[in-house]
C-alpha cells in the first residue's frame, strides 16, 4: 500500500480528489427519470387541477418548490455516507413511532388524522415513516447479518414492521399499512433470509388476508366496510354503481377517463372527465388516469417508462452497494416505490384494489415528493459509496 | 507510473453472493412482469376500448335540460284574450333528490315516510320555509291515500277519520307529502312567480338546498277573471294513467297537460312542443363550460272560441243580477248558441270564481273554502253539468211526439176546464186556471198543462222503451249528453218504462242489502231514496209528468238550448261547440272546426210550423207567457217559459227562446235556468231579454225581472 511517498502519487491524489467529487458521480439516468417523472408530474398537475381551488398556478407551483426542496435534500444525502444513520437507527425508529402516533392527536381533514400541519406543508407522518421504517429496519437488519437465517432474527424484523403498521391503521392510512408489511418482507427477502421462512411468512400473510376478506361472513370485522368494499370491489365490480357505491363509482370514472383518452390524448381542453370533476381525486390518486384522458396511450407509456427505468436502477443499485445496509436499504426502497406504482397504476387501470396510495413524484402532495426524493437521493448515496468503494477497492489491488 | 484508466464501474463491482443475484432476479423479473401486465392492460383501455370509454365520457355531461313551450292561448271569436300563457320561476322539489331521497317500494316505506320525514330533509324544509315565507306550525295535512296506504298512515300514528288520512307537517313537508304519494317521481311546485331575490339567493347557494330547483314554467293566467271561468277547464302535471294514454303519447314525464274543460279537450292543439338544451354539466350537475345544440321550444297554437265576450259577460251580469234576487239561491246557467251551425255564443253558470287562484298553489283548506262540500260549488258548469226537470218548456216536444205519432192533428182542439183527470188522478193547471177549448198553437202560448196532460196520456206506452213520447224526445237528444267539446257533460234522464224498473229493482236490492250493496245497511222501503219504494211499475201518470216536463226526467241547459235549436232550424239536431277554429300564434289558420250536426229528425215542416206559431205567439202576443217580457222586443221572438217543481224547494225558472234565420241574418237561441227563482217568466225570460238585446243591440237594457206576469 501506498500511503507516505509524495512526489510519485501526486497525480493520482489529485485523481483521488476528482473522483471523490461526489455529484459528478451521481448515476445520471437515476436522476434523468426522477426529474423527468417531476416534469410530466408538473403538466398534468395544471390540466387536472383546473377544476379545484384555489386554481392549477398555486398547485403547480407548490409541486415544483416542493420538488425543487426534494432535488435539495437528495443533492445533500447523496454526499452523505448513508452507512453513518446506521448508528442512529434507535433515534430513526422512535422518530417513525413518535410521528405516527402524534398525528393521532391532530384534527381530522376529510375524516382522517394523517397530517401535522405545518407553515409551507401539511407534513404526512406515515410518509415520512416509511423512509425512516427502511433506515431503522434496514440497520436492525444489518446488525444481525451473522443471525440472518435464525427465526429469532426474522420474526424481531416482522414485530419492527408491523408495529408501525398498526399504529398507522386507525388514522386510517391502509394503504401505507401495506407498504411498511411489504417493505419489511422486502428487506428480510434481500438481506438474504432463508426461503423456509419466507415461506411461512408468506403462507401467514395468505390465511391473515383469506381471514381479511372472508371475515364478515362469519361474522370477523378486521377492516371498516368501505376499506372491506374497496379491496373487492375490483374483483366483482357490479355492472350498474348503486347510489352509494363510490369505489365503484370512482373506478368507472377512472376507467372512463383512461380510455376517452385513447392513443393520443383529448388534450388539456377536451379532457371533461377532468375537467369536470368526473374523475375523483385527479391530482393525488387518481392523476395517472388525469395523465391518461389529457395525452393519451403516450403519455401514460412515457411515465410508466420514466418508472421503469427508476425501477431499473433502484435494483441495479441494490447489487452495486457497498455493504449489506446498502443492500437492504436500496431493496426498502425498492419496495416501497414498486407497491406504490404498481397498486396505484393498477387502481386505475380497475386491475387492484382502490387503496389511497400516491403515485411517486406524479401525485401532489409535499410529504410524498419528499419522500420520494429523499429515497433518490439515499439511492445515489448507495451507488456514490459502492463506487467509491468499488474503484478504492480496485485501485488498491492495482498499487 | 501508475495512469488509472478512465473507470469501468462495472468491472469493479462489490462480488455478490449468488444468493442475492438469484433474488434480485426474482425482483426483476416481478416489476418486469408488472409493467408487463400493466401495458398490456393500458393498450387495452386506451387503444382496443376508447370508443367505448369515449361515448361514455360524453353520456357524462351532457345532459338535455327542457325548454318548456307555452301553451296556446284561448280568445274569443272577435281575437279578446281569454285564457293566456305567463312566464314565471318556480321552486320545485324532486323527491329523489332530497338530502334524505323519498323513495318507496312498499306501502308500509311510503307511510313511514309520509309520516316521519327524515330528519334531514325536515332541516332543508326549514331553511327553505324561511327563504320562501312559508314558516308555519305544523298543521294536520290531509293525505289523499287509497285504503292499502291509509292502513300503513294509520300504524304510523296517523289519524284517519272517515277514509281520509291526516298527518301532522308543516306546509313544506305537507306539500311534499301530498306530491310525493301523487306522483312519487314528480317535482313538486312549491312556489310560483317567486321574487329574483329568493331566485338568486337559491341559485347562489344550491349546495345547501339539494334536491330544490328554480324552473321557468308556464303559467295559465286569465285576463278576464270570472267570465267564462268554469269553461277552461284546467292544467295539471300528467298523471300517471295519462302517460299511458294514447292522447298524451310522447310527452315526458313532467308534462303540464289540461286536465279538464277546453283545456283538456283541445290539449293536442294548445300544447306546445319543449325545446332543449344540451348543456355541459360537471359531477355535482352544475353547468359547466359551452352550452351545446338548442332546440328553441314551438308554442301551442292558439284557440278561438265562438264565444263572444261581451253577450258571456252581458248574460252572466243579467244572471249574477236574477240569482241575486232569489231569497235562497243556488244559482242559474244560461246558453247562447246558433240554432243553426251550434257554434256557443256564451255559456254561463253562477255563481263563478276567478281560474287565476289556481295559478298558485292553493292549500287545502282554502280550496276547500272556496269549493268544497259547504260552498256553493262555482266549479260546476251549471248549463252542462246540471240536469233536472224544465217544466213546460219541454211542451214543444210533446208537441211533436203527438203530432208526429198521429195522437193528435193541429186542427184538434181540447177543451180545457182547469182541470184533468185520468184514471182516478186529477190534475190542474198552475193558478187554477182554466183556458177553455184550446188548439196546439194555443195550447204553447198559454201553457196549458191540461192540454199537455191529455197528450201525454195519448202518447203513452208501457212498452220498455216508452212510447212517442220518449221516441221523440230521445231524437231531441234528452237524456244524452251533447257531446259539446268542453267535457264532463252529464246525460240527463228521460223516464220510461225500462228506468223506473231499473230503480225499483235498485231500491229493493239496496232496502234488502243485496246485490251491490251486499253487506251495507238495510232500509225501510224507499229508504235509499233510489225510488219512492212503492215498487209501482210504468203508469200514464209518469207519462203525463214528462209530457209537461216534470217529474223524473233530467235535461240540462245545454240539452234544451239543443232540442229548441231543432225546431228552429228546421230538424237539425246540431254539435254544440265552443271551439270555432285553431290558428298560428301569427293567426294563420290551422284547422276549422266545424262538427256536422248529429241528425236531422224528420218532422213533418208543417208541424214544426205550428208549434213555432204557439212560441211567438207567446212571447209577442197578450195572453202569451212571456208577452209581458218579450212583447214589445224588436225582434222576432219565439219563446217558451219554463217553472220545474221540486219537493222540498221554491220552484226552477226556465225560458228559452230564439230568433230564427228566417226572421234574422245572426239567429239566436238562449236558454236561462234560475234556480228557486219562481215562474219562468219572472226570473229566467228577463235574463233571456238582456242577453237578446246585447245581441242584436250591443246593450242589455233593463232586468225587467220579478214584475211581470206569472205564467208556466
Amino acid at each position: 500500500m501506498v500511503t507516505t511517498t509524495a512526489t510519485p502519487l501526486r497525480p493520482v491524489e489529485q485523481k483521488t480528489a476528482a473522483h471523490s467529487r461526489p455529484l459528478l458521480m451521481l448515476d445520471p439516468l437515476l436522476l434523468l427519470a426522477a426529474l423527468g417523472l417531476v416534469a410530466c408530474s408538473l403538466v398534468t398537475l395544471h390540466v387536472a387541477t383546473r377544476g379545484q381551488v384555489p386554481g392549477p398556478s398555486y398547485y403547480v407551483e407548490r409541486q415544483a418548490l416542493y420538488a425543487a426542496g426534494g432535488l435539495l435534500l437528495a443533492l445533500i444525502l447523496s454526499l452523505v455516507d448513508y452507512s453513518r444513520l446506521r448508528e442512529y437507527k434507535y433515534v430513526l425508529y422512535g422518530l417513525m413511532i413518535v410521528l405516527n402516533v402524534v398525528v393521532l392527536g391532530t384534527s381530522p381533514i376529510n375524516g382522517a388524522r394523517r397530517w401535522i400541519p405545518l407553515p409551507f406543508l401539511q407534513f404526512q407522518s406515515s410518509e415520512f415513516g416509511k423512509i425512516l421504517l427502511i433506515l431503522a429496519v434496514g440497520a436492525f437488519l444489518a446488525d444481525r447479518a451473522r443471525r440472518l437465517h435464525q427465526w429469532r432474527t426474522t420474526l424481531r424484523i416482522v414485530l419492527l414492521a408491523l408495529l408501525p403498521a398498526l399504529i398507522v391503521m386507525p388514522q386510517p392510512d391502509l394503504g401505507t399499512a401495506l407498504v411498511y408489511v411489504v417493505v419489511g418482507f422486502t428487506l428480510l427477502f434481500v438481506a438474504g433470509t432463508p426461503w423456509k421462512q419466507l415461506a411461512a411468512l408468506a403462507a401467514v400473510v395468505l390465511v391473515g388476508a383469506a381471514v381479511v376478506l372472508a371475515g364478515p361472513s362469519l361474522g370477523v370485522h378486521v377492516l371498516k366496510p368501505y376499506q372491506q368494499q374497496r379491496l373487492t370491489t375490483f374483483l366483482n365490480p357490479p355492472p350498474v354503481c348503486g347510489p352509494r357505491d363510490t369505489t365503484c363509482y370512482q373506478l368507472n370514472q377512472s376507467l372512463i377517463a383512461l380510455g376517452s383518452g385513447e392513443k393520443t390524448g383529448r388534450g388539456a381542453v377536451g379532457a371533461t372527465q377532468t375537467e369536470l370533476s368526473y374523475l375523483p381525486a385527479p391530482s393525488t390518486d387518481f392523476v395517472f388516469a388525469a395523465l391518461g384522458e389529457t395525452y393519451g396511450f403516450i403519455g401514460a407509456a412515457l411515465v410508466l417508462s420514466l418508472y421503469a427505468l427508476l425501477i431499473w436502477r433502484a435494483l441495479r443499485i441494490l447489487m452495486m452497494a457497498k455493504n449489506l445496509y446498502g443492500t437492504v436499504i436500496a431493496g426498502g426502497i425498492l419496495a416501497m416505490l414498486m407497491f406504490q406504482i404498481f397498486v396505484n397504476v393498477g387502481m386505475t387501470l380497475g386491475i387492484m384494489p382502490t387503496t389511497g396510495v400516491p403515485l411517486p413524484l406524479m401525485s401532489y402532495g409535499g410529504s410524498s415528493v419528499l419522500v420520494t426524493f429523499i429515497a433518490v437521493g439515499l439511492l445515489q448515496s448507495i451507488y456514490v459509496q459502492g463506487r467509491q468503494a468499488s474503484s478504492s477497492k480496485s485501485r488498491a489491488l492495482i498499487s | 507510473m501508475i495512469q488509472d484508466p478512465p473507470p469501468s464501474y462495472d468491472d469493479r463491482r462489490t462480488p455478490m453472493s449468488p444468493q442475492l443475484v438469484r433474488r434480485v432476479a426474482i425482483l426483476g423479473t416481478f416489476a418486469l412482469t408488472m409493467f408487463a401486465i400493466i401495458f398490456f392492460r393500458l393498450w387495452f383501455i386506451q387503444i382496443l376500448s376508447g370508443q367505448k370509454y369515449i361515448a361514455q365520457a360524453k353520456v357524462n355531461r351532457v345532459r338535455d335540460i327542457a325548454i318548456p313551450a307555452p301553451r296556446g292561448e284561448i280568445m274569443d271569436r272577435s281575437g279578446n284574450l281569454l285564457v293566456d300563457s305567463k312566464r314565471a320561476i318556480a321552486v320545485q322539489v324532486t323527491p329523489a333528490e332530497l338530502p334524505a331521497p323519498l323513495q318507496a317500494t312498499t306501502d308500509t316505506e311510503e307511510a313511514h315516510l309520509v309520516a316521519h320525514p327524515p330528519r334531514p330533509d325536515v332541516a332543508l324544509y326549514r331553511r327553505l320555509a324561511r327563504v320562501l315565507g312559508m314558516r308555519g306550525r305544523a298543521r294536520p295535512c290531509p293525505i289523499n291515500a287509497n285504503a292499502t296506504l291509509r292502513r300503513a298512515l294509520a300504524a304510523q300514528g296517523a289519524r284517519v277519520v272517515d277514509g281520509a288520512a291526516s298527518v301532522q307537517l308543516s306546509p313544506i313537508g305537507c306539500a311534499l307529502a301530498q306530491g310525493f304519494v301523487q306522483v312519487s317521481y314528480a317535482n313538486v311546485t312549491l312556489a310560483t312567480d317567486v321574487p329574483r331575490t329568493v331566485l338568486f339567493y337559491l341559485e347562489e347557494r344550491q349546495r345547501q338546498f339539494p334536491g330544490v330547483s328554480v324552473q321557468p314554467v308556464w303559467l295559465r293566467t286569465y285576463p278576464l277573471r270570472e267570465v267564462a271561468a268554469q269553461l277552461f277547464g284546467t292544467v295539471g302535471p300528467i298523471s300517471r294513467s295519462e302517460l299511458k294514454d294514447p292522447r298524451y303519447k310522447g310527452l315526458p314525464q313532467n308534462a303540464i297537460v289540461g286536465q279538464s274543460g277546453l283545456e283538456w279537450f283541445y290539449n293536442r292543439y294548445l300544447q306546445g312542443h319543449n325545446g332543449k338544451q344540451q348543456v355541459q354539466v360537471n359531477a355535482l350537475g352544475q353547468p359547466a363550460g359551452a352550452a351545446g345544440r338548442t332546440i328553441q321550444p314551438t308554442a301551442g297554437n292558439n284557440l278561438r272560441l265562438s264565444l263572444d265576450v261581451n253577450l258571456q259577460r252581458t248574460g252572466e251580469q243579467a244572471l249574477a243580477q236574477a240569482v241575486s234576487q232569489v231569497p235562497d239561491p243556488n244559482g242559474g246557467a244560461f246558453v247562447a248558441m246558433n240554432p243553426v251551425n251550434g257554434e256557443i255564443y256564451a255559456m254561463g253558470s253562477d255563481p263563478s270564481f276567478d281560474p287565476n287562484i289556481f295559478t298558485h298553489p292553493i292549500t287545502q283548506r282554502e280550496y276547500d273554502a272556496k269549493f268544497g262540500p259547504t260552498s256553493d260549488f262555482p266549479l260546476l258548469n251549471r248549463a252542462i253539468q246540471t240536469a233536472g226537470p224544465t217544466g213546460s218548456t219541454f211542451k214543444p216536444i210533446t208537441a211533436t211526439a203527438a203530432l208526429q205519432s198521429g195522437a193528435w192533428t193541429t186542427s184538434d182542439v181540447f177543451d180545457d176546464t182547469g182541470q184533468y183527470c185520468f184514471s182516478g188522478q186529477c190534475r190542474h193547471n198552475a193558478n187554477m186556471a182554466a183556458y177553455g177549448v184550446v188548439d196546439l198553437e194555443q195550447a204553447i202560448k198559454v201553457s196549458s198543462d191540461d192540454f199537455f196532460y191529455n197528450l201525454g196520456v195519448l202518447t203513452n206506452d208501457p212498452a220498455a222503451r216508452g212510447g212517442a213520447l220518449q221516441k221523440w224526445a230521445r231524437l231531441y237528444g234528452i237524456g244524452q249528453a251533447t257531446g259539446i267539446d268542453v267535457g264532463g257533460e252529464v246525460a240527463g234522464n228521460l223516464p220510461d218504462a225500462a228506468w223506473r224498473n231499473h230503480v225499483n229493482h235498485l231500491e229493493y236490492q239496496c232496502d234488502h242489502a243485496l246485490g251491490p250493496f251486499r253487506g251495507k245497511a238495510k232500509h225501510t222501503p224507499g229508504g235509499c231514496g233510489i225510488a219512492d219504494g212503492t215498487d209501482r211499475p210504468w203508469s200514464a201518470g209518469d207519462n203525463e209528468n214528462l209530457a209537461v216536463g216534470q217529474g223524473d226526467v233530467q235535461v240540462t241547459p245545454l240539452q234544451l238550448a239543443v232540442a229548441y235549436s231543432a225546431i228552429a232550424n228546421g230538424g237539425n239536431i246540431v254539435r254544440p261547440h265552443l271551439g270555432l277554429d285553431i290558428q298560428q300564434a301569427d293567426g294563420t289558420l290551422v284547422q276549422p272546426i266545424k262538427p256536422p250536426s248529429v241528425r236531422h229528425l224528420p218532422i213533418n215542416p208543417l208541424y214544426l210550423d205550428t208549434i213555432r206559431q204557439g212560441l211567438r205567439a207567446a212571447a209577442s202576443q197578450p195572453g202569451g207567457t212571456s208577452f209581458a217580457v218579450m212583447g214589445n222586443f224588436p225582434e222576432q221572438v219565439y219563446g217558451k217559459t219554463g217553472t220545474a217543481q221540486y219537493t222540498g224547494q221554491p220552484d226552477y225558472s226556465w225560458y228559452t227562446c230564439f230568433v230564427p234565420s228566417t226572421a234574422t241574418s245572426k239567429p239566436i237561441e238562449v236558454v236561462v235556468t234560475v234556480a228557486r227563482a219562481g215562474f219562468g217568466a219572472q226570473s229566467a225570460a228577463p235574463v233571456a231579454r238582456q242577453i237578446l238585446s246585447q245581441w242584436f243591440f250591443g246593450k242589455k237594457g233593463p232586468f225587467l225581472g220579478y214584475g211581470g206576469a206569472g205564467a208556466l
